[in-house]
């Protein structure tokens, strides 16, 4: 039923979009289009994106014209979204999920004066490119957190499919925790869905009376934050700063940012510069940031996550360096090495202090 | 496993089961007099949305069930006018109801999506909640999963008790046979889909206020499918209702709480995660297989439109 609901907006964004080079004269107003996966909302994955187009819009002011579309189903839908923005002369597109890169790759070809940013995926083209955050850099840090605020050494992970994106998480999360506190074993529970909050919250709520005291999710709703403040233990937020959701219990987040790549994007754009890159940003790039730190948190604590972040973004410091021990003892990664970008993007196991099972496939 | 885990799992079985035994409550005596609601999803992401903006101005949870229950009336009685008035067809009109509520919740509840709610204390009945395992599990819930077994109570007696119920029931085996002897077919048709649709709505208000405390698009997430079809299993039986319900809300639980125990097992997620939905169906269709319980028990008109000769 969803869908076609999605497709009805759709269509009427479209309409919409149909209309618009009727209206807009002037020929210096650059026009850019944002295809966003689910609805804006208050907090999310979409919600960091809109951020960024906002901060385009302050940056550019009359220069620029923004539109976007929110809840493009990733299907067919999407394609006859982005055709339409590069259609009605939008020059720059921006298409904000992972499982709309065939299509614009499709489209790209169509229109070869229009550059498209398709954002989680792996193809690129002559104005086709893709760029993406390395979240695990700060799921590196809130592990660390993590690892001196837990009393029960127990910590829970609701996680939504076992993709190495999320597996780069759980591991990162696990090997930040453990740098400070050998003993903390994390659990994982999969709940098979980027957002459902009524699961989500029962997955905390679970890995809370199995003995956890931080919870930490790679899902999109705020339940688990919820859950968490209900039950009186930590709780790290993700995509947004969550802590309204639960003032207590919220001790940071991994935020992503996109905003300052966006704006370099459009000047290359308007200067006529612009060159597709492949890009996974870090905190070096400004992507990565932690929301504000709870005030529970210990000095020496921030301190020590603040001086991390001073590495991550002089790049002298990986999250991924050797030893990196899997679950059956094997080494992964000798000490002292640093993982690949190709390594890191094929990760398919846990790390030592993940408690659970890797689902088999 | 020990006693505090058990526990654990009984109590979130019971909230896990809950919406559901309201929803599917409402929906089994819809179908009982012969209509087939499909829009149990829509009226349920009304009731939530209602429900929740309700409580939100007002504070008190108790006025946001109302609104929900009132919500998800006002969502059936279209369906109600559309099919039982202008006689359409309910499978289409169900389903455009399903379509209509999840996007009219979703424009309804926008300003609400960042708001948080209290959550609502649990009601502890005195001495029985001491008993060791099962008493704070059962006995110290919130007050909606007590509403939800006097439910249970109240439409098992209606059903088979009272005269009342036993017309409804006429109404769905043969609404021509139930007009002959006078009995206003359509009136009762009209109030048994008020009633669907009146759980519906209570249902949705106990995700977003009593279960979750939060409203955001699309949380109903399937739920009022899942009523549906424990309807359906359950051979149209209020008690097959219940089990179905806290079966499918207990082994959902329990692959949580297995998953989450760091146990060493080698399955995948994602058949743990499918083991709610056909594990009950499994169980509803072994304890309903008998061809002449399930003939008796099905409401022979359900789905069939009925006009009353003048």
């Amino acid at each position: 039923m969803a869908t076609r609901r999605n497709f009805m907006l759709t269509a009427g964004a479209l309409a919409v979009a149909a209309a618009l080079p009727l209206a807009s004269f002037a020929q210096d107003v650059t026009k850019i289009g944002f295809v966003y996966v689910s609805p804006i909302g208050d907090a999310g994955w979409t919600f960091q994106h809109d951020l960024a187009r906002t901060q385009l819009e302050a940056e550019f002011g009359d220069r620029i014209q923004t539109s976007f579309v929110e809840n493009v189903a990733e299907g067919a839908d999407a394609e006859r979204v982005i055709r339409e923005f590069a259609a009605s002369g939008h020059k720059i597109v921006f298409a904000t999920s992972f499982g709309y890169m065939n299509y614009v790759e499709r489209v790209a070809r169509q229109f070869p004066d229009v550059a498209f940013l398709h954002a989680t995926g792996y193809k690129s083209g002559a104005n086709f490119a893709n760029y993406n955050a390395r979240f695990y850099e700060g799921r590196y840090l809130n592990g660390v957190i993590a690892g001196h605020m837990t009393k029960s050494n127990v910590m829970g992970y609701v996680a939504a499919f076992p993709i190495p994106e999320v597996l780069q998480g759980i591991n990162a999360f696990t090997m930040g925790a453990r740098s400070v506190n050998p003993d903390v074993e994390v659990r994982v529970i999969w709940v098979n869905s980027w957002y459902d909050p009524g699961r989500e919250r029962e997955a905390a709520m679970t890995l809370i009376s199995q003995g956890a005291d931080v919870i930490t999710q790679h899902t999109d709703s705020t339940a688990p934050v919820q859950a968490a403040e209900e039950r009186g233990v930590y709780a790290f937020g993700y995509h947004s700063d969550m802590s309204k959701y639960g003032p207590t219990a919220h001790l940071s987040a991994t935020t992503h940012l996109w905003g300052d790549y966006y704006v370099q994007t459009v000047k290359d754009v308007l200067a006529g510069e612009w060159k597709p890159t492949n890009l996974w940003g870090g905190y070096q790039q400004g992507m990565i940031q932690l929301a504000p730190l709870n005030d529970a948190i210990p000095a020496e604590v921030k301190a020590q996550v603040a001086e991390l972040e001073s590495q991550l973004t002089a790049g002298t410091f990986h999250p991924f360096t050797g030893p990196v021990v899997d679950q059956s003892g094997a080494e992964r990664l000798p000490a002292g090495a640093v993982m690949d970008d190709e390594t890191l993007g094929k990760m398919d196991y846990f790390v030592q202090g993940v408690a659970s099972r890797l689902p088999s496939r | 496993m020990d006693g505090n885990l058990i526990t654990a799992i009984l109590f979130a079985t019971v909230v896990a089961g809950t919406p559901l035994i309201i929803v599917a409550l409402g929906l089994l005596v819809n179908e009982r007099a012969g209509v087939l609601n499909l829009g149990s999803e829509g009226m349920m992401a009304m009731g939530a949305v209602v429900a929740f903006a309700v409580t939100h101005h007002t504070g008190n949870p108790w006025l946001g069930a109302l609104a929900g229950m009132a919500a998800g009336m006002s969502a059936s009685l279209i369906f109600g006018v559309l099919t039982l008035t202008l006689q359409a067809n309910q499978v289409a009109s169900g389903l455009a109801l399903a379509i209509f509520g999840v996007g009219l919740s979703a424009f309804i509840g926008k300003p609400y999506e960042s708001v948080a709610l209290q959550s609502v204390p649990a009601v502890r009945i005195p001495f029985i909640a001491d008993i060791p395992i099962i008493g704070e599990a059962l006995y110290n819930q919130q007050a909606m999963v007590y509403l939800s077994w006097a439910l249970f109570w109240t439409v098992l007696w209606f059903l088979y008790r009272s005269r009342a119920g036993l017309v409804l029931r006429a109404v769905g085996e043969s609404p021509a046979s139930a007009h002959a002897i006078g009995h206003p077919v359509v009136l009762i048709r009209y109030l048994a889909v008020l009633f669907g649709g009146a759980m519906a709505g209570l249902g949705g208000a106990f995700l977003s206020v009593f279960y979750t405390p939060m409203w955001v698009e699309g949380m109903v997430a399937g739920r009022g499918w899942i009523a549906l079809a424990l309807v359906v299993f359950a051979t149209w039986r209020p008690l097959r209702v219940m089990i179905g319900a806290y079966l499918f809300g207990g082994v959902m639980i329990t692959q949580l709480f297995i998953q989450g125990s760091g146990l060493q097992i080698d399955f995948p997620a994602q058949f743990l995660s499918s083991l709610p939905y056909w594990a009950t169906i499994i169980v509803l269709v072994v304890i309903s297989r008998n061809a002449n319980t399930i003939r008796l028990n099905s409401p022979a008109s359900l789905g069939k439109p009925y006009r009353p000769e003048a």
